[in-house]
């Protein structure tokens, strides 16, 4: 079996990757499916175990949503990965403003963060300027924005206007355009693979907050910080850390780290985007609301993307620039 | 055919910028006849709840513009008319006092001929009863014109809708819009009761319009 995947050229192991993720997405859905559909006809369990269920399915749903883009994304290269990838940082930042009060005075900033600052961001991504792809938001774009501000002269809740508006560039432009920069990332010996490396974060990150996640539901653990999060806690946080990092050490096969390596990114990228869920959670509590979707159930497809990329904006750049500075790639 | 493509077009864009999102309380998007009266803030509310609605609502339902501002260059005066079959209405100076706008006073022109005339085709039409845009949250006081209008076609339906966040998109004077996620939402639909008074009808119009806010 082995063998013979090695003896497949690069584009066809990620089409082969791609088969067996999707013949394990329908397997899983079907299963649940049926399982919802005898529930409805012929109910045997109580309804926490009813709401249970909705709740696999709709992170089911996320799984397929983030397969499927993935799946475009490679089929049709990476500028394309690029552009989508950019998408759901628009989408994401729309999220992060609406749920953010600005006022009229922010207009001009929000114009610039929304029609420059992003897509020059992922142009700079796609033509893989690294030195300054890694410092235009951090340097230039911190400075530009409050001037912006500044200029439309309206002084009241200046720093925390802007703090709201750069925090959201931060984690939903930055942090996202690093995802695709990994398809840029070049390892001797690791032509054309770049794709398993995308996947390989955002597989080994969505395995920790789903495991973290399960977990603290199991468990009766008193929440470490509740004001912030009621499920959250060190004992279900490690364990998930510790269960998404084995797990992404046995990928190692499709990376270009050793199964050591392998291991070490993937602690660095599970905490960072845990950790990341987590501040995205205090964001939300501090508006007063429990996800980022609009009041109630939307129909325009957009609703609650932030809180399914955000651990994966944060574990991105922290991933990226890791991988980078150790294997000089 | 031209026209088709820029709606098209302006729809794409709309809900790429707010998600155009209608959300439905009160009553199903249901191709009868109707007046839907909205709060006003911003000129983009005319756009907004046009790409709100389904499509097959779409080409039965005509938006009320201000001649003044829609109107005012030949882009403009297009797309109102090809693209969202609007209806044009002059604008009064704001009035101090509210019922100086009333339909019954003499005047040589009724500003509400045209969208009576819209009615008795069996358009549906969307108003702005306040008027003018408001400035603050809060709506301004209703104008007389639902109230006539509801008297004078008591069989069309009158649902109230909130439109939400609009003013952010696109604030007075700025040109380029903002990405912001905005809905509209539209309620149960409410009459004149019987005996009614037109002050405490527009009062209850306009509470329905409110109260749309926080559901």
């Amino acid at each position: 079996m082995n063998q013979f995947l090695r003896s497949l050229s690069p584009t066809q192991q990620v089409a082969a990757l791609f088969l067996i993720v999707f013949g394990v997405l329908v397997i899983v859905s079907t299963a649940a499916f049926f399982l919802s559909f005898r529930e409805r006809r012929n109910p045997v369990h109580d309804a926490t175990w009813q709401a249970e269920l909705a709740h696999f399915r709709k992170l089911l749903g996320t799984t397929w949503f983030m397969a499927v883009i993935f799946w475009i994304g490679w089929a049709l290269g990476e500028t394309v990965a690029t552009v989508l990838f950019a998408l759901i940082a628009f989408f994401a930042l729309r999220e992060f403003i609406t749920l953010s009060p600005t006022r009229r005075g922010d207009h001009r900033s929000l114009i610039l963060a929304f029609f420059v600052v992003l897509p020059v961001q992922f142009w700079l991504v796609a033509t893989a300027r690294f030195d300054l792809f890694t410092v235009f938001i951090p340097v230039y774009v911190f400075l530009a924005i409050p001037v912006a501000s500044a200029l439309a002269d309206d002084p009241s809740h200046f720093l925390e206007r802007n703090a709201k508006l750069q925090w959201g560039i931060m984690v939903c432009v930055y942090g996202m355009s690093h995802v695709p920069a990994l398809l840029l990332l070049s390892f001797p010996g690791y032509e054309g693979k770049s794709a398993f490396l995308v996947f390989f974060l955002v597989f080994v990150v969505q395995t920790s907050v789903l495991v973290q996640h399960l977990i603290s539901r199991r468990s009766q653990r008193a929440p470490f910080a509740p004001n912030v999060s009621r499920s959250f806690n060190w004992t279900s946080w490690g364990i998930g850390i510790a269960v998404a990092s084995l797990v992404g050490a046995l990928f190692s096969f499709i990376t270009p780290f050793r199964f050591g390596q392998a291991l070490a990114v993937s602690v660095i990228a599970c905490i960072a985007g845990s950790m990341g869920h987590l501040v995205m959670k205090a964001l939300k509590r501090d508006r007063g609301i429990p996800n980022w979707g609009q009041k109630g159930v939307g129909v325009t497809g957009a609703n609650g993307l932030l809180d399914r990329v955000d651990a994966l904006c944060f574990a991105a750049p922290i991933f990226f620039h890791s991988v980078r500075w150790y294997f000089g790639a | 055919m031209l026209a088709k493509l820029v709606g098209w077009l302006l729809l794409g864009v709309v809900r790429l910028l707010t998600g155009a999102q209608a959300r439905w309380y009160g009553c199903p998007p249901k191709a009868e006849q109707r007046i839907y009266f909205a709060n006003h803030q911003s000129h983009a509310d005319l756009v907004m709840i046009w790409a709100a609605l389904p499509e097959e609502l779409r080409s039965i339902t005509r938006p009320i513009a201000a001649r003044d501002y829609w109107a005012n260059t030949p882009v403009k005066r297009w797309i109102t008319t090809e693209v969202f079959n609007a209806v044009y209405v002059e604008r009064q100076a704001p009035a101090s006092d509210p019922s100086a706008a009333a339909p019954d006073e003499a005047r040589a022109v009724d500003p509400l001929a045209p969208l009576v005339e819209a009615l008795r085709s069996g358009d549906s039409i969307i108003i702005f009863p306040e008027g003018t845009r408001g400035h603050t949250g809060e709506p301004q006081k209703f104008k007389s014109g639902l109230y006539a209008l509801a008297t004078q076609f008591p069989e069309v339906v009158l649902v109230p809708a909130w439109i939400d966040n609009v003013q952010r998109v696109m604030p007075k004077g700025e040109i380029v819009p903002v990405p912001i996620l905005c809905s509209v939402t539209f309620g149960a639909p409410i009459r004149v009761e019987a005996g009614e008074e037109r002050r405490p009808f527009l009062d209850r119009a306009r509470a329905a319009v409110i109260a749309l806010r926080d559901v």
